[in-house]
């Protein structure tokens, strides 16, 4: 590992001060500390977020669910609010990694570095997710720009995500055997205002299924979903799963979404 | 006393290692310690024009930059290919040379250039990224079965073949063919696996400039062949200047029995620094330079009369060596695998042709259950297939080819002394409910499920040993093993044996023996491996050997202990030698009470005289002290066997496969210790599992490697399991006194054919391994389709 400067700071303004060009929030480290150990990342300068108070926690209110960017996955699986609020979003979480990986990495981390296999982005779709940040906030469908790419200005420091919470909702992951991140990962959520399917780990980025949409917004059956075509064009493909595999597999969880739901 | 040989003792050495008390390799540290990272090969195949060290040389903490030129200039030996295969026609094998750091040419992703050694790891790795090394890149071979098409990788080694071997009679098979009711064919690949240890490889020398001795701390399975390799071939220093330690060594699995590169040149650059060198590999450099295992491309076929008798076996096979010949490189894919495709069965004419080639992939050597993995999976899914063409029961056409009387002359090499194949199928049968499976597989199918079973019936030879044999085979070194049994003064006793412990739970194993032998509690013996200055030259632990040859050696060199024991009792008791007798730790004189136990034989041993006289408890012309040592070498392998019957359950939707249920029930002779016995058939049954379903080790066309890491390297985990049922039936070896055969790798043999048979009987259809959710999934896809045009 190269060597860096470590900051810890108590304040949202200093972190963001403190954030230039060669810099990255500490947050769960379960992504920045890999990819430094194995060479593919180097930082000039590392700024700890975890012992910014305000930015941990949950609140639940009647319409949505605010979890602080440094809320680890493990609060979220655990919490009784969230898995009476949006039961889908706890098992979401506790389908992430591992318990070590669980126990240290965090929402804020997990969607600012949207891994294309990632979990979370998929709920942030479903679920109409806010994401508030140190100047503003930045609704999911803008949020998420491609491949570990998100609207984020640099220095720009999430510090919550409020989730809507919906009528039904079920996640539905299909994990890689090897790495346990998402082959393909579909949330579907229905709302008053209409129905959203997150769908990551089948496209360089994270997406609302609008074909699958479509249909489950005449009919919210399993069934209604028999008929609709998945391109794989633009799907990922590698030694894990073809492209059509994919295709296949994202109707396929969509429907034992909507069945579970 | 209760015999402590096969009682479920725990563990020993657990409460170190679980309670991370354990002492690795990369544990060590001496003082003035250096690190060295090394630079490797990013490219597969790759001419080197010019290395320049000048700016790593001058970077912060830098001790010495070495290079293959370094290598060449001190005349230090290349690594060596441990066995001598001859083709079919009589020619040598082709190997090419494997210099420790390379200077002209670099043959895999991950091959070694040069090393960096500085005061501490990180400045080495910073340093090592200014080496520039000036490669001219040239095409890579690749793929295992288009490696003698292509290119040659060395200039004297042409279509890359290393040798061209056969075992059997081409002109038999010939004729047992065209008398055939029915030819059974397979093409098979045995995908290639890469080892992973829990403990990556690591390796400390410390040279002292003033003894002239070398003591390297290294990952070893077998720290005394190191040692003869690392002084004889490498040249580092000569055996008596050269001390190994393998401490705890956190599993190898094959892939730690021989010394790599790194040791070797840890070794020698120590003594041109004259300071400690340390090396501790990264999981990076585990995926990249390990050994890997298996890669074999088969065309086998079977020849059987229509009633299911087997009339005759062939087997094609082109077997990938890598990009070097390894240690056990050749062995592998040779006599430790051709031998046993002819399976557990009569079969009246065999031949095994392995054609090894070179490609610029990593070494493949010898990775738990070396060859008898590939010759099992190759029969038997051969045998499967011929009970599906034939229409009978696949439990049915093994019984009626099973050999029943013993010894059992096998086709190709073996005299297997002892088994009861029936026995063990039908007892599996019974555990595995086979009467009830019929309701098994319609109750998945109500549920949406494809269920399917799978047989595997198998032998294998291990317990590698005779020296004379495997020496006249081509093997370069002898493969006894040696004991050293210790009484201390106090009567406590430390056993030194040249095996080692890596996992296998040796510390509690001998212990039981050694307690049984000499009556002494088992908490009073000690067992003590992995240093070659303490205790006897041994062969290491691999091939399912430690307990039936080390075992032995352990056993015979109690057996003196007792018999010098006798005669200083008799001396103490003033009988007649021939009035004692040693029964649990005491020697005892018949018809009478008089008696001395072990302890104190061993006490007046050490302390050969009595106050205020002048009397000797040991006889005239004894030596005192209580030590015997003895080596062993058995007349032949053993031969543990079983039958596995898995099922599994695929989801037609996903494709995902499920082992349902598996049932193991195997003969491994007398069994010492249950716990660690099925211990490490459970190893051996994920490991298996693991090759079945999840794990592939794959290149790309360029020769890089794609599952590096475990986010692409498919890792079983607990979860993919169901509880196996086990269970042991046992005719004793005849080879060896305890009648132990050996039971650390038949988990890895039986159960990769036992779960593909399932699926295949699951999807009516070949399917290569790993069966991997989109492969399973295609042939669902097939299979649907030909039904909807079936109705
Ligand atoms: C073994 C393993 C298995 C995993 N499995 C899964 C899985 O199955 N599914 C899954 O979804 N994920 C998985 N992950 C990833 C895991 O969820 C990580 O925790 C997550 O991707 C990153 O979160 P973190 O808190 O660790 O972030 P860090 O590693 O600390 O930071 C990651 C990036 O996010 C930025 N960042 C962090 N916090 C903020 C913030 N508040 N505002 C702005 N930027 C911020 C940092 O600057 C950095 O660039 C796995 C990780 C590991 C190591």
């Amino acid at each position: 590992m190269k060597t860096f400067n470590y900051h810890s700071t108590k304040d949202v303004k200093e972190a963001t001060k403190l954030a230039s060009s060669s810099s990255a929030f500490l947050a769960g480290g379960m992504t920045t500390i890999p990819s430094m150990k194995l060479g593919l990342a180097s930082y000039k300068d590392i700024i700890d977020i975890k012992r910014i108070k305000k930015l941990s926690g949950i609140k639940v209110s009647g319409k949505s669910v605010t979890i602080g960017a440094t809320t680890k996955h493990a609060e979220v699986a655990n919490s009784k609010e969230i898995k009476k609020a949006i039961p889908s979003l706890a098992a979401l979480a506790e389908g992430i990694g591992d318990p070590q990986v669980r126990n240290r990495g965090t929402i804020g981390g997990s969607i600012a570095n949207n891994d294309p296999a990632a979990d979370y982005p998929s709920a942030c779709i479903a679920l109409n997710a806010t994401i508030h940040t140190s100047s503003r906030k930045i609704s999911a469908d803008k949020f998420f720009a491609g491949m570990f790419e998100t609207a984020l200005k640099k220095g720009e420091l999430i510090q919550a995500v409020e989730f809507q919470v919906p009528e039904k909702s079920c996640y539905q992951k299909y994990p890689n055997p090897a790495s346990r991140y998402a082959i393909v990962g579909v949330y579907v959520a229905k709302h008053k205002s209409g129905v959203n399917v997150g769908v990551t780990g089948a496209k360089s980025c994270v997406y609302n299924e609008k074909n699958i949409v479509s249909a489950l917004s005449k009919s919210f059956s399993s069934s209604a979903i028999d008929n609709v075509k998945i391109p794989s064009s633009g799907m990922n493909s590698d030694i894990h799963a073809s492209a059509e595999y994919r295709a296949n597999m994202v109707k396929i969880f969509a429907k034992k979404a909507v069945d579970a739901c | 006393m209760a015999s402590l040989v096969g009682s479920r003792v725990e563990r020993k050495e657990d409460k170190k290692l679980l309670t991370g008390r354990g002492k690795y390799t990369a544990d060590v540290t001496f003082a003035h310690q250096t690190y060295a990272y090394f630079v490797r090969s990013p490219h597969a195949r790759a001419q080197i024009k010019n290395v320049d060290i000048s700016k790593a040389a001058k970077a912060s903490g830098v001790v010495a930059v070495l290079t293959g030129k370094d290598i060449v200039n001190d005349k230090i030996g290349g690594l060596i290919a441990g066995w001598r295969i001859k083709s079919e026609d009589g020619s040598d094998m082709k190997v090419p040379a494997h210099p420790p750091l390379a200077s002209e040419s670099v043959n895999y992703v991950g091959d070694h250039v040069a090393v960096v050694i500085a005061e501490s790891l990180d400045e080495a790795r910073n340093a090592a990224e200014l080496v520039k090394v000036d490669y001219k890149v040239l095409k890579a071979v690749v793929k295992t079965d288009e490696a003698m098409k292509s290119d040659s990788i060395y200039k004297d080694i042409p279509k890359n073949l290393c040798f061209d071997w056969l075992l059997g009679d081409r002109a038999k098979v010939k004729e047992a063919f065209d008398g055939a009711d029915k030819i059974i064919k397979v093409d098979l690949i045995n995908n290639r696996l890469v080892p992973n240890a829990m403990e990556p490889r690591a390796a400390n020398a410390d040279y002292n400039p003033s003894t002239e001795e070398i003591t390297l701390y290294t990952t070893s399975q077998n720290p005394h062949l190191a040692r003869i390799i690392i002084s004889a071939f490498n040249g580092v220093a000569p055996e008596n200047k050269l001390r190994v330690i393998a401490p705890d060594v956190g599993g190898g699995f094959g892939s730690k029995i021989y010394p790599y590169a790194e040791e070797v040149v840890c070794s020698w650059a120590s003594k041109k620094i004259e300071r400690p060198v340390k090396w501790v590999g990264d999981r990076t450099e585990s995926f990249l330079s390990d050994c890997h295992g298996r890669d074999h491309v088969t065309h086998a076929e079977l020849a059987v009369k229509n009633d299911g008798t087997f009339l005759g076996f062939k087997n094609e096979t082109i077997a990938n060596l890598g990009a070097y010949a390894s240690v056990f490189g050749t062995v592998t894919p040779t006599y430790l695998f051709g031998p046993c495709a002819t399976g557990v069965y009569k079969m009246p004419a065999a031949y095994s042709n392995v054609k090894a080639v070179f490609t610029n992939t990593a070494p493949v050597d010898a990775y738990r259950g070396a060859g008898r993995p590939e010759a099992t999976y190759t029969i038997e899914v051969l045998v499967e297939k011929a009970a599906r063409e034939l229409g009978m029961d696949p439990a049915e056409i093994r019984m009626k080819n099973f050999p029943t009387e013993f010894p059992f002359q096998q086709t190709l090499v073996h005299s297997v002394d002892s088994g009861d194949y029936n026995a063990g199928l039908k007892k599996a049968m019974e555990v595995a409910d086979y009467k009830g499976y019929e309701k098994r597989r319609k109750d998945s199918e109500v549920n949406g499920k494809i269920r399917g079973i799978g047989f595997c019936t198998y032998f294998e030879a291990c317990g590698i040993a005779p020296s004379a044999v495997v020496m006249s085979l081509g093997c370069g070194i002898g493969l006894w093993e040696s004991a050293e049994v210790r009484f201390n003064p106090t009567g406590n006793v430390t056993v030194f044996t040249g095996s080692h412990s890596h996992g296998q739970g040796h510390d509690t194993t001998f212990a039981q023996i050694a307690a049984d032998q000499l009556g002494v509690p088992l908490e009073n013996i000690e067992i003590s491996h992995g240093d070659t200055d303490k205790g006897p030259f041994g062969y290491g632990t691999y091939g399912s050997r430690s307990l039936t040859v080390g075992g032995t050696a352990i056993v015979k060199a109690c057996d003196k202990i007792i018999a010098k024991g006798k005669k200083v009792a008799a001396k103490m008791l003033e009988v007649n030698e021939s009035d004692v007798e040693f029964k649990d730790g005491e020697f005892i004189v018949a018809k009478s009470n008089q008696k001395k136990t072990i302890g104190e034989v061993a006490f007046a041993c050490y302390l050969p005289g009595t106050y205020g006289e002048v009397k000797s408890p040991l006889p005239e012309g004894e030596e005192p002290g209580l030590k015997e040592s003895s080596f062993f070498d058995p007349a032949n392998f053993s031969f543990p066997a079983g039958s596995h019957i898995c099922e599994v359950e695929i989801d037609p939707d996903t494709g995902t496969t499920e082992v349902a249920k598996y049932t193991a029930i195997d003969d491994f002779g007398t069994i010492i210790n249950p716990l660690i016995v099925e211990g490490q058939v459970h190893g051996g049954l994920v490991q298996g599992i693991g090759q079945a379903l999840y794990e592939n080790c794959h290149y790309d066309d360029s020769g890089q490697l794609i599952t590096a890491s475990y986010m692409d390297y498919t890792m079983p985990r607990a979860d993919n399991f169901p509880e196996f049922k086990l269970g042991f039936t046992c005719t004793p070896a005849t080879s060896n006194p305890l009648g132990t055969k050996g039971c650390g790798e038949a988990g890895a043999i039986a159960s990769p054919p036992a779960v593909m048979n399932a699926v295949m009987n699951a999807l009516g259809t070949d399917i290569s391994m790993p069966a991997t959710a989109e492969k399973v999934w295609n042939a669902c896809q097939k299979m649907k389709k030909s039904n909807s045009e079936a109705a």
